[in-house]
């Protein structure tokens, strides 16, 4: 039998993840939230959470960091953005969610062969090359590198969308590629310099 | 009337019908769609939710080269007016991300202007042809066909741009000038999962569920969307969501009722491409089916 402390210590919070919380875009608000739970009300996925909006709200802004980027709530946003519409305090948790997204993602904290992370990086992927996405390609891709076998499953989908000239093989792809990529070049540097 | 066109990638694939409809419901009204040369992905909510800048800087990139022709923007796609208007509100709101992105832009030549105005193909309706005008050219009204209108997120969260948060009404107006009857449906802004049916399906599949259900319930013959995304999910999985009594309901795109009311023919505007027949539905109506 594995014993554990449930109750945490003041020094176990992480203090850097509430500096940086509060300064990410939309999340200089959080201090402002009143627990009132609209956002989790209103969340059409928060029936499925381990930790509802409202309550990622408070883990964050109090710096429960295990927690709240170990939890599978920020992945099953789908940024519906009713929780933002509700908010009598404007905080924008949409946002919030995007960047505790982008966090566990640059910390590497998701299962091995989840597939929003692994959609994130093939959409981008394709963006950088191609400039545009192609849905079948990109449905492939994710499946290959995910749940291959679910492919199988989709086949006789996939052959309605082909016949109604809905997916086909073909590749978007814009004449100024160059650009794109001079573009997401550019964000990375100015990102560096000034530490955003 | 001249718009700039941004069609955004599925309008190029699994939406195709939306773009078919589109262009054919603006050509019926004279309207004149230029599409953006060379435009790029908006970054999508795939994108913007792992990394906003670089989202921002790619959707600077449309607003930067329609900028060019003077022209306002027209972006049917849900996800892709989002975008649009989040990038024009956060690099006003934020100094910072201003500077990433006129930087960006720079280095390939263009130059950001706050001057584009990003416009839904329903606003354009409402506010710019006007609800007479439709009833007018609706020369094969839709007779009472029952539709149930399904908005989506993206077109009235967050911003409440032209229409209302909790109860929007515009494509309510623009069916029933056509002569369509609207269904009541309180799910009209409920979401319909996005991708989750591909990355969790199970949660996905539930989401679809309600939303098939509440119309069938409420006598709905069709659900009529805005949103490429919202379309493909409430069409593909009909048969998984019935519990074993599969839910048999046409999506269609409000473009494609509308330009149908217009008289124009089947397919010109997409309708062969749906997975649930629609044909019998309007032949029994008698609504001409050319």
């Amino acid at each position: 039998m594995e014993l554990r402390r449930t109750v945490k210590f003041e020094a176990d919070r992480d203090p850097e993840f509430v500096r940086w919380i509060s300064q990410t875009v939309g999340g200089e608000k959080i201090r402002h939230c009143l627990q009132c739970g609209l956002c989790s009300g209103t969340c059409p996925l928060s029936l499925y959470m381990d930790y509802t909006p409202r309550r990622l709200m408070l883990l964050s802004r109090e710096g429960f960091k295990e927690e709240v980027l170990g939890s599978a709530s920020i992945w099953l946003c789908t940024s519906c953005y009713a929780c933002m519409v509700e908010c009598p305090k404007e905080i924008n948790i949409t946002h919030v969610m995007y960047a505790l997204k982008e966090r566990a993602i640059a910390e590497g904290r998701y299962p091995k062969r989840f597939a929003i992370p692994v959609m994130a990086e093939q959409f981008s992927r394709m963006v950088r090359r191609e400039g545009r996405i192609t849905e079948s390609w990109l449905i492939l891709k994710v499946f290959l590198r995910t749940a291959i076998w679910r492919l199988l499953g989709m086949s006789s989908l996939g052959w309605k969308l082909f016949r109604t000239g809905r997916m086909g093989l073909g590749k978007e792809r814009i004449a100024a590629r160059k650009d794109i990529a001079v573009l997401l070049d550019s964000v990375a540097t100015t990102r560096k310099e000034l530490a955003l | 009337m001249k718009y700039a066109y941004y069609p955004g990638c599925s309008l190029k694939g699994t939406g195709r019908a939306y773009e078919e409809s589109l262009l054919a419901m603006f050509r019926a009204l004279d309207i004149e769609l230029e599409e953006i040369r060379d435009w790029n992905c908006c970054g999508a909510t795939t994108y913007m939710s792992v990394d906003e800048l670089i989202c921002y800087a790619l959707a600077a990139r449309n607003l930067a080269l329609a900028a060019r022709e003077h022209l306002d923007i027209i972006a049917p796609c849900a996800a892709c007016y989002l975008v649009l208007n989040k990038t024009q509100r956060y690099i006003r709101d934020y100094p910072k991300i201003k500077l990433v992105v006129e930087r960006a832009l720079g280095q390939i030549g263009l130059t950001y202007s706050e001057a584009v105005r990003v416009r839904h193909p329903l606003e354009v309706l409402l506010n710019d042809v006007g609800l007479r005008a439709i009833t007018e050219r609706a020369l094969r009204p839709l007779k009472g066909l029952k539709v149930a209108p399904y908005y989506g997120c993206q077109i009235v969260r967050p911003y409440a741009t032209f229409d209302d948060q909790h109860n929007p009404t515009s494509m309510d107006r623009v069916l029933a000038a056509c002569g369509a009857k609207i269904v009541h449906y309180p799910l009209k802004t409920r979401c319909c999962g996005g991708s989750q049916k591909g990355t969790l399906p199970e949660i996905g599949l539930d989401l679809i569920r309600y939303l098939l259900s509440e119309a069938k319930k409420n006598g709905a013959e069709v659900i009529a969307t805005v949103c490429p995304l919202c379309q493909f999910n409430l069409e593909c999985f009909q048969r998984e969501c019935g519990n074993g009594q599969p839910i048999s309901m046409p999506i269609l795109y409000f473009s494609q009722l509308v330009a149908w009311a217009m008289g124009a023919p089947a397919r010109t505007i997409g309708i062969q491409r749906g997975l649930v027949p629609v044909e019998s539905l309007l032949a029994e109506r008698e609504i001409a089916y050319a």
